[in-house]
Protein backbone atom coordinates (compact mmCIF):
# COMPACT_ATOMS: atom_id res chain seq x y z
CA UNK A 1 0.00 0.00 0.00
CA UNK A 2 1.51 3.61 -0.72
CA UNK A 3 1.14 6.08 2.07
CA UNK A 4 3.07 9.00 2.88
CA UNK A 5 4.66 9.77 6.15
CA UNK A 6 5.36 13.26 7.60
CA UNK A 7 7.36 13.68 10.93
CA UNK A 8 7.53 16.88 12.47
CA UNK A 9 8.84 18.38 15.98
CA UNK A 10 12.06 16.71 15.99
CA UNK A 11 11.22 13.16 15.53
CA UNK A 12 12.96 13.74 11.96
CA UNK A 13 15.71 13.63 13.49
CA UNK A 14 15.27 9.77 14.52
CA UNK A 15 14.84 9.60 10.75
CA UNK A 16 18.07 10.66 9.52
CA UNK A 17 16.52 14.09 8.78
CA UNK A 18 13.78 13.02 6.43
CA UNK A 19 10.86 15.07 7.06
CA UNK A 20 8.62 13.19 4.54
CA UNK A 21 8.37 9.94 3.63
CA UNK A 22 6.53 8.36 0.86
CA UNK A 23 6.67 4.53 1.37
CA UNK A 24 5.24 1.29 0.37
CA UNK A 25 3.58 -1.06 3.12
CA UNK A 26 3.02 -4.77 2.71
CA UNK A 27 0.33 -6.13 4.66
CA UNK A 28 1.33 -8.79 7.49
CA UNK A 29 0.46 -12.02 6.65
CA UNK A 30 -3.37 -13.27 7.27
CA UNK A 31 -4.81 -9.49 7.60
CA UNK A 32 -6.37 -7.75 4.93
CA UNK A 33 -6.89 -4.70 6.30
CA UNK A 34 -3.85 -2.14 7.10
CA UNK A 35 -4.16 -0.74 10.52
CA UNK A 36 -2.16 1.96 12.71
CA UNK A 37 -0.67 -0.93 15.16
CA UNK A 38 1.03 -2.44 11.45
CA UNK A 39 1.96 0.44 10.52
CA UNK A 40 3.87 1.21 13.98
CA UNK A 41 6.10 -1.53 14.10
CA UNK A 42 6.51 -1.33 10.57
CA UNK A 43 7.85 2.39 11.02
CA UNK A 44 9.73 1.30 13.96
CA UNK A 45 11.60 -1.34 12.02
CA UNK A 46 12.27 0.29 9.00
CA UNK A 47 12.32 4.29 9.90
CA UNK A 48 13.28 4.56 12.90
CA UNK A 49 17.39 4.60 12.81
CA UNK A 50 18.06 5.75 16.08
CA UNK A 51 16.33 6.12 19.44
CA UNK A 52 13.53 4.04 19.18
CA UNK A 53 12.02 5.26 22.46
CA UNK A 54 11.61 8.61 21.56
CA UNK A 55 8.96 7.47 18.86
CA UNK A 56 7.34 4.99 20.40
CA UNK A 57 6.41 3.44 24.00
CA UNK A 58 5.15 -0.10 24.12
CA UNK A 59 2.43 -0.90 21.08
CA UNK A 60 1.97 2.58 20.48
CA UNK A 61 3.48 6.11 20.20
CA UNK A 62 5.49 7.24 23.41
CA UNK A 63 3.07 9.96 25.26
CA UNK A 64 3.78 13.54 23.86
CA UNK A 65 3.75 12.25 19.69
CA UNK A 66 0.28 13.28 18.71
CA UNK A 67 -0.70 11.20 15.42
CA UNK A 68 -2.74 13.21 12.24
CA UNK A 69 -4.49 10.42 9.72
CA UNK A 70 -5.45 12.31 6.56
CA UNK A 71 -5.35 15.91 9.02
CA UNK A 72 -8.01 14.40 11.87
CA UNK A 73 -6.27 13.17 15.05
CA UNK A 74 -5.87 9.79 15.40
CA UNK A 75 -7.66 9.40 18.83
CA UNK A 76 -11.29 10.13 16.98
CA UNK A 77 -10.82 7.81 14.30
CA UNK A 78 -9.75 4.74 16.41
CA UNK A 79 -6.13 5.28 17.48
CA UNK A 80 -4.54 2.11 16.81
CA UNK A 81 -7.28 0.43 15.33
CA UNK A 82 -7.60 3.02 12.90
CA UNK A 83 -7.94 1.35 9.09
CA UNK A 84 -5.21 2.85 6.75
CA UNK A 85 -6.25 3.56 3.02
CA UNK A 86 -4.43 3.83 -0.02
CA UNK A 87 -2.22 6.94 -0.14
CA UNK A 88 -3.50 8.28 3.24
CA UNK A 89 -1.22 10.56 4.33
CA UNK A 90 -0.24 10.02 8.54
CA UNK A 91 1.79 13.05 10.56
CA UNK A 92 3.52 12.09 13.82
CA UNK A 93 4.80 15.99 15.49
CA UNK A 94 6.39 15.16 19.16
CA UNK A 95 4.98 17.84 21.44
CA UNK A 96 8.49 17.12 23.87
CA UNK A 97 10.94 20.02 23.55
CA UNK A 98 10.67 23.88 25.12
CA UNK A 99 8.20 26.68 23.57
CA UNK B 1 -11.82 37.57 28.63
CA UNK B 2 -12.76 37.52 32.52
CA UNK B 3 -9.24 37.24 33.82
CA UNK B 4 -8.37 40.87 32.71
CA UNK B 5 -5.50 40.25 31.07
CA UNK B 6 -4.37 43.83 29.51
CA UNK B 7 -5.83 46.86 29.13
CA UNK B 8 -5.96 49.21 25.94
CA UNK B 9 -2.67 50.89 25.58
CA UNK B 10 -0.38 48.67 27.50
CA UNK B 11 3.27 47.48 26.14
CA UNK B 12 3.41 44.26 26.40
CA UNK B 13 6.50 42.20 25.87
CA UNK B 14 6.21 38.86 24.70
CA UNK B 15 8.34 36.39 25.60
CA UNK B 16 9.57 34.74 22.62
CA UNK B 17 12.02 31.61 22.43
CA UNK B 18 11.55 30.66 18.62
CA UNK B 19 9.70 27.57 19.94
CA UNK B 20 5.75 26.25 20.16
CA UNK B 21 4.52 28.14 22.78
CA UNK B 22 5.92 31.05 22.08
CA UNK B 23 5.29 31.63 18.50
CA UNK B 24 1.89 30.61 18.69
CA UNK B 25 1.76 33.32 21.64
CA UNK B 26 3.27 35.89 19.22
CA UNK B 27 0.84 34.69 16.03
CA UNK B 28 -2.27 34.81 18.10
CA UNK B 29 -1.63 37.96 20.01
CA UNK B 30 -0.70 40.05 16.83
CA UNK B 31 -3.52 38.72 14.89
CA UNK B 32 -5.96 39.16 17.87
CA UNK B 33 -4.78 42.78 18.19
CA UNK B 34 -5.35 43.58 14.71
CA UNK B 35 -8.43 41.92 14.60
CA UNK B 36 -10.29 43.64 17.51
CA UNK B 37 -8.17 46.65 18.03
CA UNK B 38 -6.89 46.01 21.49
CA UNK B 39 -4.64 48.70 21.40
CA UNK B 40 -1.81 46.97 22.63
CA UNK B 41 1.99 47.61 21.55
CA UNK B 42 3.91 44.36 21.20
CA UNK B 43 7.12 43.32 21.31
CA UNK B 44 9.17 40.19 21.26
CA UNK B 45 11.37 39.61 23.98
CA UNK B 46 14.48 37.06 23.50
CA UNK B 47 16.53 35.90 25.77
CA UNK B 48 20.47 34.40 24.74
CA UNK B 49 21.49 32.23 27.48
CA UNK B 50 24.63 30.91 25.21
CA UNK B 51 24.21 27.51 24.46
CA UNK B 52 26.02 26.60 21.00
CA UNK B 53 23.52 24.88 18.64
CA UNK B 54 20.40 25.16 20.51
CA UNK B 55 19.59 28.91 21.44
CA UNK B 56 21.65 30.36 18.22
CA UNK B 57 19.15 28.21 16.23
CA UNK B 58 16.04 29.05 17.94
CA UNK B 59 17.11 32.82 17.91
CA UNK B 60 16.94 32.67 13.72
CA UNK B 61 13.49 31.48 14.28
CA UNK B 62 12.80 34.62 16.78
CA UNK B 63 14.15 36.47 13.90
CA UNK B 64 11.97 35.29 11.31
CA UNK B 65 8.70 35.68 13.71
CA UNK B 66 10.01 39.34 13.87
CA UNK B 67 9.70 39.47 9.86
CA UNK B 68 6.45 38.28 9.77
CA UNK B 69 4.20 38.74 12.45
CA UNK B 70 6.06 42.92 12.22
CA UNK B 71 6.96 42.91 15.90
CA UNK B 72 9.95 45.09 16.92
CA UNK B 73 12.47 42.31 18.51
CA UNK B 74 14.90 43.00 21.35
CA UNK B 75 17.44 40.33 22.30
CA UNK B 76 18.91 40.15 26.47
CA UNK B 77 22.14 38.26 26.69
CA UNK B 78 23.30 36.25 29.90
CA UNK B 79 26.75 36.99 29.07
CA UNK B 80 26.17 40.95 28.87
CA UNK B 81 23.91 41.01 32.05
CA UNK B 82 25.95 38.34 34.12
CA UNK B 83 29.43 37.85 32.18
CA UNK B 84 28.84 34.15 32.21
CA UNK B 85 27.26 31.89 29.03
CA UNK B 86 25.31 28.91 29.54
CA UNK B 87 28.15 26.48 27.96
CA UNK B 88 30.83 28.38 30.31
CA UNK B 89 28.62 27.44 33.56
CA UNK B 90 28.49 24.01 32.08
CA UNK B 91 31.56 23.98 31.82
CA UNK B 92 32.37 24.74 35.59
CA UNK B 93 28.80 23.35 37.10
CA UNK B 94 28.81 20.05 35.11
CA UNK B 95 25.60 18.36 33.89
CA UNK B 96 23.46 17.85 36.80
CA UNK B 97 21.58 21.32 38.42
CA UNK B 98 22.49 23.85 35.00
CA UNK B 99 18.78 23.97 34.77
CA UNK B 100 18.78 25.47 38.25
CA UNK B 101 21.02 28.77 37.16
CA UNK B 102 19.19 28.84 33.85
CA UNK B 103 15.61 29.18 35.07
CA UNK B 104 16.69 31.46 38.04
CA UNK B 105 18.95 34.28 35.46
CA UNK B 106 16.02 33.59 32.45
CA UNK B 107 13.31 35.13 34.88
CA UNK B 108 15.54 37.84 36.22
CA UNK B 109 16.82 38.28 32.38
CA UNK B 110 13.50 38.82 31.09
CA UNK B 111 12.70 41.42 33.65
CA UNK B 112 15.71 43.25 32.83
CA UNK B 113 14.88 43.33 29.03
CA UNK B 114 11.38 44.32 30.06
CA UNK B 115 12.48 47.35 31.87
CA UNK B 116 14.97 48.04 28.97
CA UNK B 117 11.64 48.25 26.73
CA UNK B 118 9.41 49.96 29.03
CA UNK B 119 6.67 47.64 28.84
CA UNK B 120 3.89 47.30 31.49
CA UNK B 121 3.73 43.14 31.46
CA UNK B 122 5.29 40.79 29.95
CA UNK B 123 3.39 37.66 28.59
CA UNK B 124 5.22 33.76 28.40
CA UNK B 125 3.97 31.23 26.89
CA UNK B 126 3.49 28.83 29.25
CA UNK B 127 0.42 26.05 28.72
CA UNK B 128 -1.56 23.70 30.83
CA UNK B 129 1.03 20.73 30.65
CA UNK B 130 3.38 23.41 31.58
CA UNK B 131 1.51 24.81 34.53
CA UNK B 132 -0.16 21.15 35.83
CA UNK B 133 4.29 19.89 35.85
CA UNK B 134 4.88 23.23 37.97
CA UNK B 135 1.55 22.30 40.46
CA UNK B 136 3.75 18.72 41.21
CA UNK B 137 7.17 19.83 40.82
CA UNK B 138 6.04 22.02 43.98
CA UNK B 139 4.42 19.15 45.69
CA UNK B 140 7.37 16.72 45.42
CA UNK B 141 9.57 19.40 46.72
CA UNK B 142 7.24 20.87 49.61
CA UNK B 143 7.88 24.04 48.20
CA UNK B 144 4.44 26.18 49.82
CA UNK B 145 5.32 29.60 48.94
CA UNK B 146 5.65 28.94 45.48
CA UNK B 147 2.59 26.18 44.59
CA UNK B 148 0.46 29.16 46.54
CA UNK B 149 1.64 31.19 43.36
CA UNK B 150 2.51 29.14 40.53
CA UNK B 151 -1.17 28.88 39.65
CA UNK B 152 -2.09 32.79 39.37
CA UNK B 153 -2.79 33.63 35.65
CA UNK B 154 -1.06 37.18 36.57
CA UNK B 155 2.55 36.89 39.01
CA UNK B 156 4.08 39.90 40.12
CA UNK B 157 1.56 42.18 40.18
CA UNK B 158 3.59 44.14 43.77
CA UNK B 159 6.80 43.35 42.24
CA UNK B 160 8.87 44.97 39.02
CA UNK B 161 6.85 43.82 36.10
CA UNK B 162 3.81 41.74 36.34
CA UNK B 163 3.69 38.41 34.46
CA UNK B 164 1.01 36.71 32.89
CA UNK B 165 0.66 33.61 31.05
CA UNK B 166 -2.54 33.55 28.53
CA UNK B 167 -2.46 30.03 27.89
CA UNK B 168 -2.83 28.94 31.34
CA UNK B 169 -5.83 26.31 30.25
CA UNK B 170 -4.53 25.35 26.77
CA UNK B 171 -3.14 22.41 26.55
CA UNK B 172 0.44 21.65 24.93
CA UNK B 173 -1.06 19.30 22.09
CA UNK B 174 -3.64 22.01 20.85
CA UNK B 175 -0.74 24.53 20.43
CA UNK B 176 1.43 22.09 18.51
CA UNK B 177 -2.11 21.28 16.19
CA UNK B 178 -2.82 24.94 15.53
CA UNK B 179 1.29 25.63 14.75
CA UNK B 180 0.82 22.47 12.52
CA UNK B 181 -2.49 23.96 10.59
CA UNK B 182 -1.44 27.35 10.24
CA UNK B 183 2.16 26.42 9.09
CA UNK B 184 3.40 28.88 11.63
CA UNK B 185 7.28 28.58 11.73
CA UNK B 186 8.71 27.04 14.99
CA UNK B 187 12.11 25.76 15.95
CA UNK B 188 11.67 22.11 17.90
CA UNK B 189 14.64 21.17 20.14
CA UNK B 190 15.22 19.79 23.65
CA UNK B 191 17.74 21.90 25.65
CA UNK B 192 21.13 19.90 25.41
CA UNK B 193 21.68 20.53 28.39
CA UNK B 194 18.10 19.56 29.71
CA UNK B 195 18.05 15.44 30.05
CA UNK B 196 18.90 15.51 33.83
CA UNK B 197 16.19 18.34 35.00
CA UNK B 198 13.82 17.22 37.43
CA UNK B 199 11.05 18.74 35.30
CA UNK B 200 11.59 15.51 33.01
CA UNK B 201 10.37 13.26 35.31
CA UNK B 202 6.67 15.33 36.25
CA UNK B 203 6.86 15.49 32.66
CA UNK B 204 6.54 12.29 31.77
CA UNK B 205 3.85 11.58 34.56
CA UNK B 206 1.33 13.97 33.30
CA UNK B 207 2.05 12.69 29.42
CA UNK B 208 1.19 8.85 30.90
CA UNK B 209 -1.76 10.88 32.97
CA UNK B 210 -3.33 12.14 29.58
CA UNK B 211 -3.26 9.27 27.68
CA UNK B 212 -5.79 7.55 30.81
CA UNK B 213 -8.03 10.92 31.55
CA UNK B 214 -6.63 13.86 29.41
CA UNK B 215 -9.17 15.97 31.90
CA UNK B 216 -6.27 15.70 34.43
CA UNK B 217 -4.38 18.44 33.36
CA UNK B 218 -6.71 20.39 33.92
CA UNK B 219 -7.46 19.30 37.37
CA UNK B 220 -4.30 19.22 38.51
CA UNK B 221 -4.52 23.14 37.95
CA UNK B 222 -7.91 23.68 39.38
CA UNK B 223 -6.42 21.52 43.02
CA UNK B 224 -3.29 23.91 42.50
CA UNK B 225 -5.52 26.87 42.40
CA UNK B 226 -7.80 25.78 45.21
CA UNK B 227 -4.88 25.23 48.06
CA UNK B 228 -5.22 26.85 51.35
CA UNK B 229 -2.31 27.29 53.35
CA UNK B 230 -3.08 27.41 57.39
CA UNK B 231 -2.49 30.90 58.76
CA UNK B 232 -0.07 29.47 61.11
CA UNK B 233 2.23 28.74 58.80
CA UNK B 234 5.49 30.66 58.39
CA UNK B 235 5.69 31.89 54.58
CA UNK B 236 8.73 33.95 53.87
CA UNK B 237 8.26 37.72 52.96
CA UNK B 238 9.18 39.72 49.59
CA UNK B 239 11.58 42.40 49.87
CA UNK B 240 14.72 43.21 47.99
CA UNK B 241 18.34 41.84 47.19
CA UNK B 242 21.03 43.69 49.27
CA UNK B 243 23.09 43.25 46.57
CA UNK B 244 21.47 44.14 43.09
CA UNK B 245 17.84 45.23 44.51
CA UNK B 246 16.13 42.48 42.68
CA UNK B 247 13.11 41.51 44.43
CA UNK B 248 14.10 38.50 46.86
CA UNK B 249 12.84 36.84 50.38
CA UNK B 250 16.30 36.44 51.47
CA UNK B 251 18.85 38.87 51.70
CA UNK B 252 20.40 37.90 48.68
CA UNK B 253 18.41 37.14 45.43
CA UNK B 254 18.97 33.89 44.01
CA UNK B 255 20.73 35.39 40.99
CA UNK B 256 23.16 36.83 43.01
CA UNK B 257 24.01 33.87 45.13
CA UNK B 258 24.22 31.91 42.22
CA UNK B 259 26.70 34.26 40.31
CA UNK B 260 28.60 34.64 43.84
CA UNK B 261 29.03 31.06 43.51
CA UNK B 262 30.12 30.77 40.05
CA UNK B 263 32.76 33.56 40.71
CA UNK B 264 34.20 32.51 43.09
CA UNK B 265 34.48 28.87 41.99
CA UNK B 266 32.16 27.51 44.45
CA UNK B 267 29.52 26.37 42.25
CA UNK B 268 27.28 24.15 45.10
CA UNK B 269 26.49 27.49 46.31
CA UNK B 270 22.65 28.32 46.38
CA UNK B 271 21.92 24.33 45.33
CA UNK B 272 20.37 22.05 47.60
CA UNK B 273 19.90 22.68 51.61
CA UNK B 274 21.97 24.64 53.55
CA UNK B 275 23.91 21.40 55.13
CA UNK B 276 27.40 22.31 56.18
CA UNK B 277 28.07 24.45 53.30
CA UNK B 278 26.10 27.04 55.26
CA UNK B 279 29.08 27.31 57.85
CA UNK B 280 32.16 27.71 55.21
CA UNK B 281 29.72 30.31 53.64
CA UNK B 282 29.18 32.36 56.74
CA UNK B 283 32.42 32.67 57.52
CA UNK B 284 33.31 33.71 54.05
CA UNK B 285 30.14 35.90 54.17
CA UNK B 286 31.64 37.60 57.42
CA UNK B 287 35.08 38.60 56.34
CA UNK B 288 33.07 39.99 53.18
CA UNK B 289 29.69 41.96 54.10
CA UNK B 290 27.90 40.63 57.42
CA UNK B 291 24.88 38.92 55.79
CA UNK B 292 23.85 35.88 58.40
CA UNK B 293 22.59 33.71 56.20
CA UNK B 294 21.97 33.19 52.42
CA UNK B 295 20.90 29.50 52.16
CA UNK B 296 16.86 29.00 51.94
CA UNK B 297 15.55 28.09 55.28
CA UNK B 298 12.59 25.32 54.65
CA UNK B 299 9.04 27.42 55.13
CA UNK B 300 6.41 25.30 57.18
CA UNK B 301 4.26 22.36 56.50
CA UNK B 302 1.00 22.06 54.58
CA UNK B 303 -1.90 21.44 57.05
CA UNK B 304 -5.16 19.07 56.60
Amino acid sequence: MQLTLEFGGGLELLCESVKVHNVNVDLPKGVDKLTMRNLLSWVRTNLIKERPEMFMKGESVRPGVLVLVNDCDWELCGQLETTLEEKVVVVFISTLHGG
Amino acid sequence: MENQLFKPGERIAIGASGGKDSTVLAYVLSELNRRHNYGLDLFLLSVDEGITGYRDDSLETVKRNELQYGLPLKIVSYKDLYGWTMDEIVKMIGLKNNCTFCGVFRRQALDRGAALLKVDKVATGHNADDIAETVLLNILRGDIARLSRCTSITTGEDGPIPRCKPFKYTYEKEIVMYAYFKKLDYFSTECIYSPNAYRGFAREFIKDLERIRPRAILDIIKSGENFRISTSTKMPEQGTCERCGYISSQKWCKACVLLEGLNRGLPKLGIGRSRGLNSDVKKDIKQGGGTESIESKQCGSLDF
